[in-house]
């Protein structure tokens, strides 16, 4: 992955005893820790990459947990660059093992040269093998040795933390404050603990292993704005809280739970509601009386509670309630894959309704859109008073990025309800305009209260089964998302404007394919990406494009199906009616390497 | 098309509430059906009550009976099938301001909302649900409902019904509401004392009104009506007098008792079976929200979020 990193690829044997450290200058260096869950490992992992992001370093994280609660082998990898990071990286240049298992079933990510840092209390490693150098430290004994046996084991992911500190020349001022911060407020000893981890592995003399020790290069486009370090379900609950969301309500499911775990415990700051409803169909239904209330409301889940919600949703198009549905897409069908990532759910959020049903859909592409896509659901959401979806998936749900700070200042939302009297000739339903609803609490100075509906009506709300009604209504309901469409604006194109091949992606691929186009104009392709964050509508204008590229390949992580494209091809395909329009796409319920994008797309 | 944005208006002063200011579509339910007396009732509660008209909110979930929204001039809406539970609790929940009055089927609250019923009451949510218990599907023309009773036959039951229907005041009292009671269409007076009842509570209040379907049940109710040959036997309520016919009369505190009322062979009893005070859902979070701008006195929305980003940092 990473030429730069080691450029010496010679092998160096763990007996080397060597003083005269090298100090040597890395820009990017991939850290997979692989353990198993109850170590502890995505707690040293995030530590890593929020001083990472303190140090203005560029960080993306990767990690997989186990489905089941008790444990079990899990990884946690960090990707620190001085440049930026696009994705977490298809090799790694640096494996820390805990168990033997962990060494097995991932020293083939270690790429040749790279560093295995071993517990040789619980790890055996092929010796003979010379592609890699060796660092054996008995991480166990060492761990209780320096905590005094009571805590067993525990604490061996803080002596890690310590040891990749010295390896790396990290802060390790920064880094205690940030262990501080992290065990800090209930037990002052858990603290004391950790730091003296911490000291332990910071002090062990690695030196005596390792020939070097590496430094990151200061970082050339360090930004003035600080960075915020946080998870992309993090990122999602704090922009809905930005874009004036109050109230909602969900149901329990991986990888969506954490965002309603964020806001039911935080919406109560902003005088806000969060509840947890008995199942999903309830948690729409919630959401869609707060929204009837007068206020935005969010409701999420996963594939499987987004099937349940869909009778509901439904209900939003034709009583025209703005609602924003959140799906943090997982492998499916059914609860397939809960804890692996797919983007399998993209006809359900577009099509999965009954009768005409328009919607808007929308994807992130990173943590930090995770953030501003709220924002934008938001204001979607209110100005056509519409359903808006929100895809983003497992990947993006748990991995650390570092950001830019937003601006609140200028992007903050405020939610307050509208209840100014309405004049009498206010319709809920106008044939000439979006629908603007009076919530409760508002006067009608005409004396007509409106009822809001699920039934055909007319523009006061009348149930009716006129023809021509129904007919004019639903073409209401499709006018205004065409509107949208031309408010939409062009995403911009990675690299030249006409070529040989467009890739084409939308959310959490962003990253590797934005990579692949470096790599393939390197190996000489005439390569661009352009990647979509409004998939539905799609923004006006794309087919100008795609004009100017022979191929144009839709990378995604779902099945090509039973026409034999994936689902944002046959979208396209359909929409665009362009021979040219194919399809790379996979369904191993990983996230895309940058290796394999090249290989699908230049066989 | 665009967006439809109005001056802000002065508000007239409010006017009192009438039968014509409260009334809207004529209802289109098959002629004297039981629904109708429920839906009079109702404006003379309003009516009589003179509620804020604005604040006033009409819903229901789908079937014959929850039409009911059309029916009544103030803000509604008419939800899906079953749902109309956890609708009417987001709006309850986010807007102490208002009045929330639920109107569904048997159908509607006792099979497909079921859980959600279940739920509602556990919550305690402040709204008053008035369920119009007819024993059948109205509105798709004679199917068997969760109240049908046994040997009732209907379309889904040819040979007549087989299966133990619900007992709605047990099934609502073991989910937890804080008041339950039973009315009869037929005994307006009855049903407007009950009914003023259930808006008073402050907590989850449900009502069963045994509203007859002329259409496919004719007669379900007879028994209960004394202008058909019935018996309207209402529940002799404590009055806590200390004498001793007292003893004999039921405390609405006591869930024991409350089944044992609730058990008695049809027509069965009338009146309020349970009533307790318990917090409700509305109260609890709204002091965990005091609590919590307590804790950030006087700092505005993005000044809280500054300070949750300042720890990401
Ligand atoms: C999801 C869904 N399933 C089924 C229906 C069809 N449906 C409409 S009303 C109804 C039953 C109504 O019975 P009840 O709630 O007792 O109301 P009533 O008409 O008797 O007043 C059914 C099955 C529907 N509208 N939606
Ligand atoms: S079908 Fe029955 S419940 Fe429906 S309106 Fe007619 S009488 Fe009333
Ligand atoms: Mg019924």
């Amino acid at each position: 992955m990473s030429p730069l990193l080691f450029p010496e690829t010679s092998p160096l044997s763990a007996e080397t005893h060597r003083a005269d450290l090298r100090p040597e200058h890395i820009k990017d260096a991939v850290i997979r820790l692989a353990g198993n869950s109850q170590d502890g490992i995505q707690t040293a992992g995030a530590l890593l990459a929020r001083l990472a992001g303190r140090s203005a370093q560029d960080v993306m994280t990767y990690m997989t947990i186990p489905s089941t609660i008790s444990g079990g082998p899990s990884i946690f990898q960090v990707r620190v660059g001085s440049g930026e990071v696009l994705s977490a990286g298809d090799e790694a240049d640096f494996l820390v093992a805990f168990y033997q298992h962990s060494y097995q079933d991932h020293v083939d990510f270690l790429r040749d040269g790279g560093v295995l840092l071993f517990d040789s209390d619980h790890v055996q490693p092929n010796l003979q093998d010379k592609r890699f150098i060796h660092v054996g430290v008995p991480i166990t004994g060492l761990t209780v040795e320096a905590l005094g046996g009571t805590a067993k084991d525990k604490g061996k992911n803080i002596f890690v933390l310590g040891l990749l500190a010295s390896i790396f020349h990290l802060d390790a001022e920064k880094l205690k404050a940030l262990i501080r911060e992290r065990f800090g407020g209930k037990d002052e000893s858990i603290v004391n603990t950790a730091l003296i981890a911490f000291q332990a592995g910071y002090g062990f003399p690695v030196s005596d292993l390792l020939s070097r020790r590496y430094e990151f290069e200061p970082n050339l486009h360090a930004r003035e704005q600080a960075q915020l370090t946080m998870d992309g379900n993090q990122a999602l609950a704090y922009g809905l809280i930005a874009a004036g969301v109050r109230y909602g309500a969900g149901y329990p499911i991986t990888p969506w739970s954490s965002v309603m775990e964020i806001l039911r415990s935080e919406l109560p700051k902003y005088n806000g509601m969060f509840v947890q409803a008995e199942d999903e169909l309830a948690a729409v239904s919630l959401a869609l009386g707060f929204s009837f209330a007068g206020h935005l409301a969010v409701t999420g889940s996963a594939g499987p509670g987004i099937s349940l919600k869909t009778e509901a949703i439904g209900w939003a198009s034709m009583a025209e309630m703005p609602l924003i549905v959140v799906n943090v897409q997982r492998g499916g069908p059914s609860t397939g894959l809960p804890t692996n990532v797919e983007q399998s759910d993209l006809y359900q959020a577009v099509f999965g309704a009954h009768g005409d049903s328009p919607r808007v859909v929308l994807a992130a592409s990173t943590v930090e859109d995770c953030f501003y896509i709220a924002l934008e659901a938001a204001r979607i959401a209110l100005k056509y008073s519409t359903p808006v979806f929100i895809l983003s998936d497992s990947s993006l749900a748990t991995r650390i990025e570092a950001f830019d700070e937003p601006d609140l200042q200028k992007i903050m939302r405020n939610p307050a309800l509208d209840l100014t009297a309405r004049p009498a000739e206010y319709k809920p339903y106008p044939l000439d305009g979006i629908t603007r609803h009076a919530p409760p609490g508002s006067r009608m100075l005409g004396g007509k209260y409106p009822v809001v509906t699920g039934l055909e009506h007319d523009e006061w709300g009348h149930p009716t089964a006129n023809p021509k009604l129904h007919a004019a209504m639903t073409a209401k309901r499709r006018q205004k998302l065409r509107l949208l469409a031309e408010d939409i604006p062009l995403p911009p194109i990675h690299g030249d404007a006409e070529g040989d091949t467009l890739m084409i992606g939308w959310g959490s691929t962003y990253g590797p394919i934005r990579e692949a186009v470096v790599k393939a104009r390197e190996m000489g392709h005439r390569a661009s990406a352009l990647h979509l964050r409004h998939l539905h509508p799609l923004p006006g204008g794309l087919n100008q494009i795609f004009a100017h590229f022979k191929r144009i390949i839709v990378v995604e992580m779902n099945d090509i199906g039973l026409f034999g494209y994936g689902q944002m091809a046959t979208i396209l395909r359909a929409r665009f009616c362009n021979p040219a329009i194919t399809s790379f796409t996979k369904t191993d319920g990983l996230t895309f390497r940058v290796r394999e994008i090249i290989e699908g797309v230049f066989p | 098309m665009n967006p439809v944005d109005f001056p802000s208006v002065s508000s007239a002063e409010p006017q009192r509430l009438t039968k014509k200011s409260i009334s809207a579509d004529h209802p289109t339910w098959c002629p004297a059906c039981g629904d109708f007396a429920v839906l009079a009732c109702f404006y003379k509660i309003l009516e009589k009550r003179q509620l804020q008209h604005e604040n006033i909110v009409t819903l229901a979930g789908i079937g014959c009976s929850s039409r009911f929204p059309y029916f009544v001039n103030s803000h509604g809406a008419h939800f899906i099938h079953g749902r109309a539970v956890p609708f009417a609790s987001g709006v309850s929940l986010s807007r102490p301001d208002t009045h929330v009055f639920l109107f569904g089927g048997d159908g509607d609250g006792f099979s497909i909302g079921g859980n959600h019923l279940e739920h509602g009451a556990r919550k305690n949510i402040r709204l008053t649900y008035v369920i119009m218990d007819n024993f059948v599907y109205g509105l798709t023309k004679k199917q068997t409902s969760p109240t049908s009773p046994i040997g009732y036959r209907s379309k889904t039951d040819p040979t007549g019904v087989i299966d133990q229907p619900v007992n709605p005041i047990k099934k609502v009292i073991a989910a937890g509401a804080t008041f339950v009671a039973r009315t009869h269409a037929t005994q307006v007076a009855h049903m407007m004392q009950i009914m003023e009842r259930a808006m008073d509570h402050d907590g989850f209040s449900v009502v069963e009104c045994l509203s007859e379907c002329v259409e496919f049940f004719p007669g379900a109710f007879d028994a209960g009506n004394p202008r058909k040959g019935g018996r309207f036997q209402t529940i002799d309520e404590k009055k806590w007098d200390g004498t001793p016919e007292d003893d004999a009369r039921h405390d609405t505190t006591d869930e024991v008792a409350a089944y044992r009322l609730a058990d008695m062979e049809f027509p069965g009893l009338f009146g309020v079976f349970f009533e307790i005070d318990r917090p409700t859902k509305n109260a609890m979070e709204k002091k965990w929200i005091d609590d919590q701008r307590a804790k950030n006195f006087g700092l505005t929305d993005r000044e809280v979020l500054q300070k949750t980003f300042n720890r990401m940092k």
